[in-house]
């Protein structure tokens, strides 16, 4: 279980961009954080990563607390950030470098057919598209197969047909080990197709605001009128985060509670 | 030398499948660069065999041609060339080994950024050639001050490129880097140094081309041979042609162990993603 206790964030400058932020996430959860811009999404995302020190409070990894990248925690960024020098083949093997050559060739050949670029594998990062570029880079964080994956805004610079593909391929991807997803979007269609939870935030400084438990078997129909009610929920849930007149709600009461329909 | 490194020349690449015109313009346009000098060059020659002119200050290129001839069969030639060029080696070894290690220092630690990049930048700003009357003194007349002059000229550009190559490496790589937990010797061999090399290839490039600077400075000085040396004593003993046969060698030299950087980096660099090389730069 991925523990997050009263974490906090104030960068050098004295801007607050995350003020006691808790949460639990189960082993296997998808956990989809949203928020309007500014509400400290990334900065909670890169706190989990090991990548910067929260200000106060812990992140916990089953009892284990987080300061710095962390083996069983694996990141995705918005950019897909393949090592340019390296070929398709050899960034999905990038963080296989201490198993021995013949097992890393199998591992990565099989990453390789599993996110469908088998052909591209000696390709130079230059050459693909850019869902091709993300597909590799979410072959590159699930080869080592990491307990917790981290997803920080992953599609948001595709187009929506190659988003959609991809959110489908994540899920089919997700399905072989199970790993704990937390995804960082602005996008709510997204999070309501992904997320078993949606996590809202509020910015200035950024805090838990609200949870809302998407009770939607998978595979999901976007077109259905359940879906649709979903996402009008965390829709408004986030317009209200955004509004300054509404208080803060207690966000650490139990799930279910959040579904006032 | 600096502008010599190639060139932007993209916009003869997508016209690979259009038909014959564009075609022609691109076999024609690195031709066009030769167009000028070559009709020089022959009007010279031209003008002289008229009569027109006596070209004793100006030979025409058929005497250039004729000089380097003579003392190529005379032996003398390979004498001049192997002791520039073994010049020039040697101070390019040492620029290149001293600006590598210095430069990755203050790019890789800030603090000895702090310490040591003041003091070099403060020497940079020296003109090198100002440094000769002290080797001289330390270090004699002889290779070792010419070889220390050259490789201070080296030195400079290659510190400078390394170093701020490392520092302009991209946040967001070095982070994937520290995602997958690498060791510092790891991150330094599996990023870093990819990262870097082709701003470093660059700048050995630049460094070459002020290494052959200084060699012709270093052997104006005082040497009994060398290239440097033929161009002085065509113009002690009034041999334009003699001066211009050297000038015609260094130019050759020049180019050709710059290409010949290009050519050994060009393996490592075939990731980048870059314009193509246009055919006769």
């Amino acid at each position: 279980m991925l523990a997050l206790d009263r974490v906090s964030k104030t960068y050098p400058n004295g801007v607050q961009a995350l003020a006691r932020f808790s949460a639990e996430i189960r082993q296997g959860e998808i956990v989809a954080i949203i928020g309007g811009s500014g509400c400290g999404k990334s900065t909670l995302l890169r706190a989990v990563a090991g990548l910067d020190r929260a200000s106060s409070g812990t992140v916990t990894l089953d009892n284990e607390a987080i300061s710095s990248p962390h083996a069983k925690i694996g990141i995705i960024f918005q950019e897909p950030r393949l090592l340019p020098w390296l070929s398709v083949a050899d960034n999905i093997g990038f963080g296989l470098a201490d198993l021995p050559a013949a097992e890393r060739r199998e591992k990565v050949a099989r990453a390789l057919e599993r996110v469908g670029l088998a052909e591209k594998a000696q390709a130079w990062p230059r050459e693909l598209s850019g869902g091709q570029a993300q597909r590799v880079a979410i072959a590159r964080a699930l080869v080592p197969q990491p307990e917790v994956l981290l997803l920080d805004e992953p599609f948001s610079a595709l187009d929506a047909f190659t988003r959609r593909d991809l959110q489908d391929h994540l899920l089919d991807l997700w399905a072989d080990t199970r790993p704990t997803l937390i995804l960082v979007t602005h996008d709510v269609d997204e999070a309501v197709v992904l997320a078993d939870r949606v996590l809202v935030m509020r910015p200035r400084p950024g805090r838990l605001f609200d949870q809302i438990e998407i009770n939607l078997g998978r595979p999901r129909d976007r077109n259905s009128p359940l879906f649709e009610n979903f996402k009008r929920s965390v829709l408004a849930s986030l317009d209200r985060s955004l509004d300054r007149s509404v208080p803060d709600r207690d966000a650490t009461q139990g799930p279910g509670q959040a579904m006032w329909w | 030398m600096i502008s010599d490194a190639p060139v932007l020349q993209q916009a003869s690449e997508p016209a690979e499948n259009v038909a014959a015109p564009s075609r022609l313009s691109r076999y024609a346009r690195p031709l066009l660069g030769i167009l000028l000098p070559l009709t020089l060059a022959l009007g010279w020659e031209l003008v002289v065999w008229l009569g027109w002119s006596n070209g004793r200050l100006v030979p025409p290129p058929s005497r250039i041609f004729a000089t380097i001839a003579e003392l190529a069969r005379s032996g003398e030639l390979v004498r001049h060339i192997t002791a520039t060029l073994w010049r020039v080696a040697l101070g390019f070894a040492f620029g290149v080994v001293a600006g590598t290690l210095l430069g990755a220092i203050s790019g890789y630690w800030s603090l000895a950024r702090r310490l040591l990049d003041p003091t070099v930048q403060a020497l940079r700003a020296i003109p090198s050639l100002a440094w000769v009357p002290l080797f001289i003194l330390w270090l004699g007349i002889f290779e070792t001050s010419k070889v220390a002059l050259i490789a201070v000229g080296v030195f400079f550009p290659v510190y400078l490129g390394v170093m701020g190559a490392i520092l302009s490496v991209d946040r967001k790589i070095v982070e994937v880097g520290r995602t997958f937990r690498l060791s510092g010797p790891a991150m330094i061999r599996r990023i870093l140094l990819p990262a870097v090399l082709p701003a470093y290839v660059v700048s050995l490039r630049v460094g070459l081309g002020l290494g052959w600077m200084f060699v012709v400075a270093a052997e104006l000085i005082g040497a009994s041979e060398g290239l440097g040396y033929l161009l002085l004593d065509g113009q002690q003993l009034g041999k334009p042609a003699q001066i211009l046969a050297a000038i015609v060698i260094f130019a050759i030299l020049g180019k050709l162990t710059d290409w010949l950087i290009e050519v050994a980096a060009a393996p490592f660099l075939r990731w980048q993603d870059v314009f193509v090389r246009a055919k006769g730069a």
